[in-house]
């Protein structure tokens, strides 16, 4: 597809008239709509907007409880204009540009933004919430049962469908009730305090939650949390890190290491060592720099940047010139059930890519696959494990895959070429083969040069046949994140993001930016080249 | 459409289309000059027989891959080994079984497939459509400057936003559970993200075609605006509106990367996530399984494929006529 030009046709300059015509034009384009808009459609405007406001309200609502201000104030900001746009007579484009425009506006524009901030951020596994539920997650995790604690008569109460603790005193018998993060408070009884109290049966069938219960003493979380295993009696316990809110530390107080939030998202000891879970902050340009220093992340990271190149490009040359090859070959007229061929070409086309991928996989196993076995009678050759033959299988399955789809390109670009340039070639004493080089080759690379631009765009972010095929494997083994020989650079970016243990949303984002930048850098020289290109003819 | 960046499945249509066209002017050409007289063999092999042996080598080369898998679909032996006997056998227990395990839920997939794909094809077409009518038919000011922004916005594809959709459908999750993550109401509405951009220009392109004369008459006739959109000119312009809708269920079949990143609950997942999950656990001892899911899952694509490419060539003859 050509990059579609914009309409310079501007049709309502064409015709200018004077000022009096023309508001009585629009009066009575107004009187024309209001005569059609019946009332199904001011009922259906009314019911949608309804249904719309009711969901923003409802997140302002959540969101403020949540103090999370900016979005509020956003969805606020956007669910007006919604309603200005359709109550507000006129506005015609914008009402029919509205609908698209917030789809778009959020998983698009504000996901690129959000992407874009993700990666100045420590953000992934260990580092996903603020400093505060860091904390209370630290002090809850290395809880250890008080010796000689005393113990407390415990009953489970339910309210909402969360469970609590009514505790009771051991020395002044009073009542009090508290959930996970919410400390103790003394209440006269549960009923009155309106939780309803478990009975045996009940226990029994909530086990796991309610051994799961952690409740704070009070609001300073080192005094200890009561837990109960039985349901009915609950001991203190204390956690082994000890939190000074002044001196802004964790302290160890089996070891005694003192531990220091020193602005890298996570309390560290003097040596380095680092506690998790940590919290969020903003690390600046840190996941970029590590891209490009850490040993143990430039390296794979180069490799994979070096063989997506290799990838993309050879991935369009080889499908281009089967594809331009096959066309040439079934263009010609005098070729008998040219159609069923074609039908037949495309068939890989048509295919879903992800299910090609799996079963060329199949096929390409070392040990069972129809290649080895069949095809070279028992072979044993690792398709797939070996670092160079899975890179020729991945471009043998991609072949298979691209090349129907420049078969028709090319078949189209060339019927678009008049015979009688041809004719005039043959005239002038040209063969066959120079007619083509010289003639119709360039001419059908002005035609297709964008489409091959784009089809680079599109192999550098090919990540189902990488990831279907041989999941980036075999893995570099010096490697501290998870990629392999194969891996293109959005593979990488899915497995650091979402594959394995250790996910790391912050460096994959940073690596998305990246790959955007490289992709747009490319599409742009080369569509300036091929301009150049077009000018020459 | 999420994947429209993707020149594989959103821009074949115009190309497509004009290869078939042209194809179907040059049969009829050379049906008229027919009466040549027989050639010899000699001659005949070297014009165009030569062509026919390269036609039926890249027949086996593309068609070899679906025959082995309709092979191995068939076979009960299951395993990769026993698929190699191309066509040994027949026996349908593979289909069968593919609907028996509840770890696997196939049915679930393949109708979330559909849902998913048809929601989204649904909404694409008709959310590019408004936004095409008001760029072809309304002069406003922001209306270059909007097309424009289109096509760089799109240059940015939601595949690489992933990381940052993830995160953005936890936090609605937090909201609004029924549209954050593991919804598939939120996966829909993450794809139609993308439904402006490429389609837009694509049926922007379209509506163009169709002569704003229509437009002024039914105006004059007394109808409003959208009685106009709805009635008369989605009608008019039904072909592109087909061509958008099935290149964006195809995409959609086709995504997994969004798919797994939104889709967590195995009932809720969509073929191309579970089948992968399927295949990477257990490749060696239910091939005929997942052969058995393949075929199933191939059909619709394919057909609609095959039925896309006739319908573009008819809508655009036909428009041409016009």
């Amino acid at each position: 597809m050509t990059i579609p030009t914009l309409d310079t046709h501007d049709r309502a300059s064409d015709r200018r008239t004077d000022p009096a015509t023309e508001k009585r034009r629009r009066r009575a384009a107004a009187f024309a709509d209001a005569a059609s808009a019946g009332w199904k459609v001011w009922l259906f405007k009314i019911v949608a907007l309804g249904i719309v406001d009711a969901m923003a309200i409802y997140a302002i609502l959540v969101l403020v409880v949540q103090e999370q201000w900016v979005i509020a104030v956003a969805i606020a900001v956007g669910v007006v204009v919604l309603n200005a746009i359709y109550l507000i007579p006129g506005l015609l484009p914008a009402k029919y540009l509205a609908p698209g425009l917030v789809f778009l506006f959020i998983f698009q524009i504000f996901v690129v933004l959000y992407t874009v901030y993700i990666a100045f951020t420590n953000y992934g596994s260990g580092h996903n919430s603020d400093k505060e539920d860091a904390i209370t997650s630290l002090l809850q995790q290395s809880q250890t049962r008080v010796e000689d604690s005393a113990t407390y008569p415990v009953q489970i109460a339910t309210r909402d469908g969360e469970f609590f603790l009514v505790v009771e005193d051991p020395e002044t018998g009073d009542l009090s009730v508290g959930g996970n993060e919410m400390p103790l408070e003394s209440i006269s009884s549960p009923e009155a305090a309106g939780y309803d109290v478990l009975d045996f049966s009940q226990i029994l069938a909530n086990q796991a939650e309610i051994g799961a219960l952690t409740v704070p003493l009070d609001d300073d979380l080192n005094d200890g949390y009561l837990r109960t295993t039985d349901g009915s009696n609950a001991y203190l316990f204390q956690s082994s890190l000890e939190w000074d809110p002044v001196a802004d530390t964790m302290t160890n107080t089996e070891t005694g290491v003192v531990y220091r939030d020193i602005g890298t998202g996570a309390f560290t000891a003097d040596d380095g060592t680092e506690i998790l879970p940590g919290w969020q902050v903003w690390v600046g340009g840190e996941n970029f720099v590590r891209a490009v220093t850490e040993e143990s992340i430039r390296g794979p990271f180069i490799a994979v940047l070096v063989w997506t190149f290799v990838f993309a490009f050879l991935s369009v040359a080889t499908t281009f010139v089967l594809g331009l090859f096959l066309a040439v070959v079934f263009n010609d007229p005098k070729m008998k059930s040219r159609k069923y061929y074609r039908v037949i070409l495309i068939l890989p086309y048509a295919f879903p890519a992800f299910l090609s991928a799996l079963i060329w996989a199949g096929m390409f196993n070392q040990d069972f696959g129809f290649i080895n076995q069949v095809l070279l009678g028992g072979a044993s050759i690792p398709w797939l494990l070996d670092p160079i033959l899975a890179k020729v299988a991945i471009l043998i399955v991609n072949l298979w895959l691209g090349f129907p789809y420049m078969f028709l390109v090319c078949t189209g670009a060339l019927q678009s070429i008049p015979d009688d340039i041809q004719e005039a070639g043959r005239v002038d004493g040209a063969g066959v083969w120079q007619v083509f080089r010289h003639i119709k080759f360039p001419l059908l690379l002005v035609s297709v040069a964008p489409l091959l631009i784009s089809s680079f765009a599109f192999n550098f972010n090919n990540f189902n046949i990488v990831y279907m095929l041989t999941n980036g494997g075999p893995r570099f083994a010096d490697a501290s994140i998870n990629v392999g020989a194969t891996d293109i650079l959005i593979s990488m970016v899915y497995k650091v993001a979402f594959v394995g243990a250790n996910r790391d949303y912050g460096l994959a984002s940073a690596f998305s930016i990246i790959i955007f930048i490289l992709v747009a850098v490319i599409s742009y020289v080369s569509f300036r080249q091929t301009k150049v290109l077009e000018e020459l003819n | 459409m999420a994947l429209n960046s993707n020149p594989l499945t959103s821009q074949p249509a115009p190309a497509l289309a004009e290869a078939l066209a042209d194809d179907r002017r040059g049969a009829v050409a050379a049906e008229k000059a027919a009466p040549t007289p027989r050639r010899p063999f000699g001659r005949w092999f070297r014009e165009t027989g030569w062509r026919h042996i390269i036609g039926i080598v890249m027949l086996l080369f593309c068609a070899f891959p679906l025959a082995y898998v309709l092979s191995a679909s068939l076979n009960p032996g299951g395993t990769l080994l026993t698929a190699n006997s191309l066509f040994s056998t027949f026996d349908l227990g593979a289909y069968f079984r593919l609907f028996e395990n509840p770890s696997q839920p196939y049915g679930a997939w393949f109708v979330n497939t559909l849902v998913i794909g048809l929601a989204t094809a649904f909404g694409t077409v008709l959310l590019g459509a408004l936004a095409a009518y008001a760029f072809s038919r309304m002069r406003f000011t922001g209306r270059r400057f909007g097309l424009l922004t289109l096509l760089l916005v799109q240059m940015f594809p939601q595949l690489l936003a992933f990381v940052a959709i993830f995160l953005l459908m936890s936090a609605i999750a937090d909201i609004f559970p029924a549209l954050g993550l593991n919804s598939q109401l939120g996966l829909i509405m993450v794809y139609l993200g993308g439904a402006l951009g490429v389609n837009t220009y694509l049926m922007y392109g379209f509506f163009n075609t169709v002569p704003a004369s229509i437009d002024e008459a039914a105006k004059i006739d007394g109808a409003g605006h959208a009685r106009i959109f709805f009635t008369i000119i989605l009608r008019l312009v039904a072909p592109i509106l087909a061509v958008v809708g099935l290149l964006s269920f195809l995409a959609t079949t086709n995504d997994f990367v969004i798919a797994s990143v939104v889709l967590s609950d195995p009932d809720k997942q969509t073929l191309a996530v579970g089948l992968y999950q399927f295949v990477s656990q257990e490749t060696a001892r239910n091939w005929s399984v997942f052969a058995a899911g393949a075929v199933l899952a191939a059909i619709i694509p394919v057909a609609l494929f095959l039925a896309l490419q006739r319908f573009i060539v008819g809508g655009l003859t036909a428009g041409s006529v016009k």
